[in-house]
């Protein structure tokens, strides 16, 4: 890549911590080689997202990271015009989306390669990797 | 048994919403509006021995010293906009068991000229997985994918909730404290508003503002002494959902699906007997939502009930007699506040060119 990326980049942390929320690192590991994986909890045998230390179904400590497909359907979106971070000013409208993945757990992103308002709910999406620095690649959708 | 009826709300006070107010602060605005409820009320500051706040962006103790109050019962709820409407709730509930006799509640927020909306996030969820990709401003973002998806269930049109910010416009025109007063707005208006994130146009959104407002709550035994006419908290629910929109397990379902079940069994009358409504509005689809999910109306139809009726202060079933969020403006999370405030307005009968015939029975949500 020539231009530098600038636009803001994954900050970890627990939900209300300030310390670096290393629990999640195999996510964005996962991610730079390419492939999705989801938090599974092994007590109740389902997935869930965002990533967290017990699973919020049963509490369970039991978890393991596991692939899925990258496959889903846009359960809901929003095109946005006017971004949060000034730093999106340039790519807006772009499409920002609640992904519900076929193995059931819901993950948030954006659908690219598709004009914003072709976008519908419940269209089939896969997942494709944006390399966006050397150590961050970004999981977005794109129509299946 | 329960708190129906054991509080009356007897005195209010609202300093008009504005776009700022310019050096001001949060403790005195409050402070102001409550010596004003307090005179309203005809109660002296000696008498109040409860105080409720929001909470999260002041110790409560903090806003009592303030005003040299020394309450027996003191908290914050920290419940975000429905935090007007929890801490009345709370009043109720401190007055029905015993910990206070006379409660204050107040909200407020200042704001300054070019002020951004809220403040940078501490890392967590938010950092890490969504900011990446870009939320859209304030938000909006949880109530645009709410949106979408009530468009893809219910074949719900941006037309019909336009009817929303266009009527609460009719009964914000004459509202002196409502920052649009004398602005009409029509749907071709909202329509032709630009996208903030499609489906929310500018004109379905709530601005930022800076206002505040008290109100002054007392046991039923002693509210017939107070010059007002009392405004009874017949029932009241206080519910959660997850703070996160795409968390939630149907975007298209609020968490009034729970309270308001609460509050009517309480109060026991059905949403049939309902007269008038004061509704969280801070954007015209939550605020569509929660009309559904209270059982005001039919779940999915609410896109043909705004194109089909009147909810003016005239109308048949009038909702956000003074205009609500979406005119009057949002003081933060003291914006819900107001809904409490017009419906105690409106009951006590001092809402002026705007009172509405039928108003012993109001529903608020916060
Ligand atoms: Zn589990």
């Amino acid at each position: 890549m020539t231009t530098e990326y600038t636009k803001p980049l994954p900050i970890p942390g627990g939900m209300y911590g300030a310390t670096r929320g290393d629990f999640t690192q195999p996510f964005w590991e996962a991610t730079k080689r390419h492939e999705l994986v989801i938090q599974r909890c092994r007590t109740h045998d389902g997935f869930f997202f965002y990533p967290r230390e017990l699973c919020p179904v049963c509490l369970s400590s039991d978890l393991e990271w596991a692939p899925v497909s990258g496959r889903g359907r846009v359960h809901a979106f929003t095109i946005v015009y006017q971004p949060n971070d000034p730093r999106f000013n340039d790519d807006a409208p772009y499409v920002y989306a609640a992904i519900q993945l076929d193995e059931g757990a819901r993950i948030i992103s954006n659908v690219i390669d598709i004009p914003p308002h072709d976008v519908t709910v419940d269209m089939p999406v896969v997942a494709v990797f944006e390399d966006v620095t050397p150590e961050w690649t970004l999981v977005k959708f794109r129509p299946a | 048994m329960t708190m129906r009826g054991a509080a009356a709300i007897v005195g209010f006070a609202e300093m008009p919403t504005r776009r700022t107010y310019e050096g001001r602060t949060a403790m005195g605005l409050m402070a102001e509006a409550s010596r004003d409820a307090m005179a309203d009320a005809r109660i002296r500051k000696e008498e109040i021995d409860g105080l409720i706040v929001e909470g999260g962006d002041f110790y409560p103790a903090a806003i009592g010293e303030y005003m040299g109050l020394n309450p027996n019962f003191v908290t914050g709820v920290s419940t975000m906009g429905a935090s007007g409407a929890t801490a009345t709730s709370v009043a109720a509930m401190a007055i029905h068991s015993g910990l206070a006799n006379n409660v204050l509640v107040t909200l407020s927020a200042p704001r300054e000229t070019g002020m951004p909306w809220g403040s940078p996030p501490s890392p967590g969820m938010r950092t890490e997985f969504e900011n990446p990709y870009g939320p859209a401003v304030a938000a909006n973002t949880g109530y645009g994918l709410m949106y979408s998806r009530h468009m893809h269930e219910y074949g719900t049109t941006q037309e019909q909730l336009a009817n929303i910010a266009v009527n609460q416009r009719y009964n914000a025109l004459e509202n002196e404290n409502a920052v649009f007063r004398g602005q009409p707005l029509t749907v071709e208006d909202v329509l032709n508003s630009r996208y903030i994130n499609y489906p929310i146009r500018l004109l379905e959104s709530v601005m930022p503002c800076a206002g505040g407002a008290a109100i002054i709550l007392t046991s039923a035994d002693r509210a017939d002494s107070f010059p007002n006419r009392p405004v009874y908290l017949l029932g009241a629910g206080i519910a959660c959902d997850p703070l996160t929109g795409w968390a939630r397990e149907r975007l298209t379902r609020s968490v009034v699906t729970r309270s308001a079940p609460i509050a009517l069994q309480m109060a026991g009358y059905g949403p049939s007997d309902i007269q008038f409504a004061q509704f969280y509005d801070c954007y015209t689809i939550l605020h569509a939502v929660c009309l559904e999910d209270a059982g005001l109306v039919p779940k999915g139809e609410i896109g043909p009930f705004f194109a089909a009726t009147d909810t003016t202060y005239k109308g048949s079933f009038p909702i956000n007699t003074d205009g609500g969020q979406l005119s009057c403006g949002q003081p933060g999370d003291a914006g819900g506040f107001r809904h409490v405030v017009e419906a105690t307005r409106q009951i006590m009968g001092r809402a002026g060119v705007r009172q509405v015939e039928r108003n012993d029975l109001c529903m608020v949500n916060g």
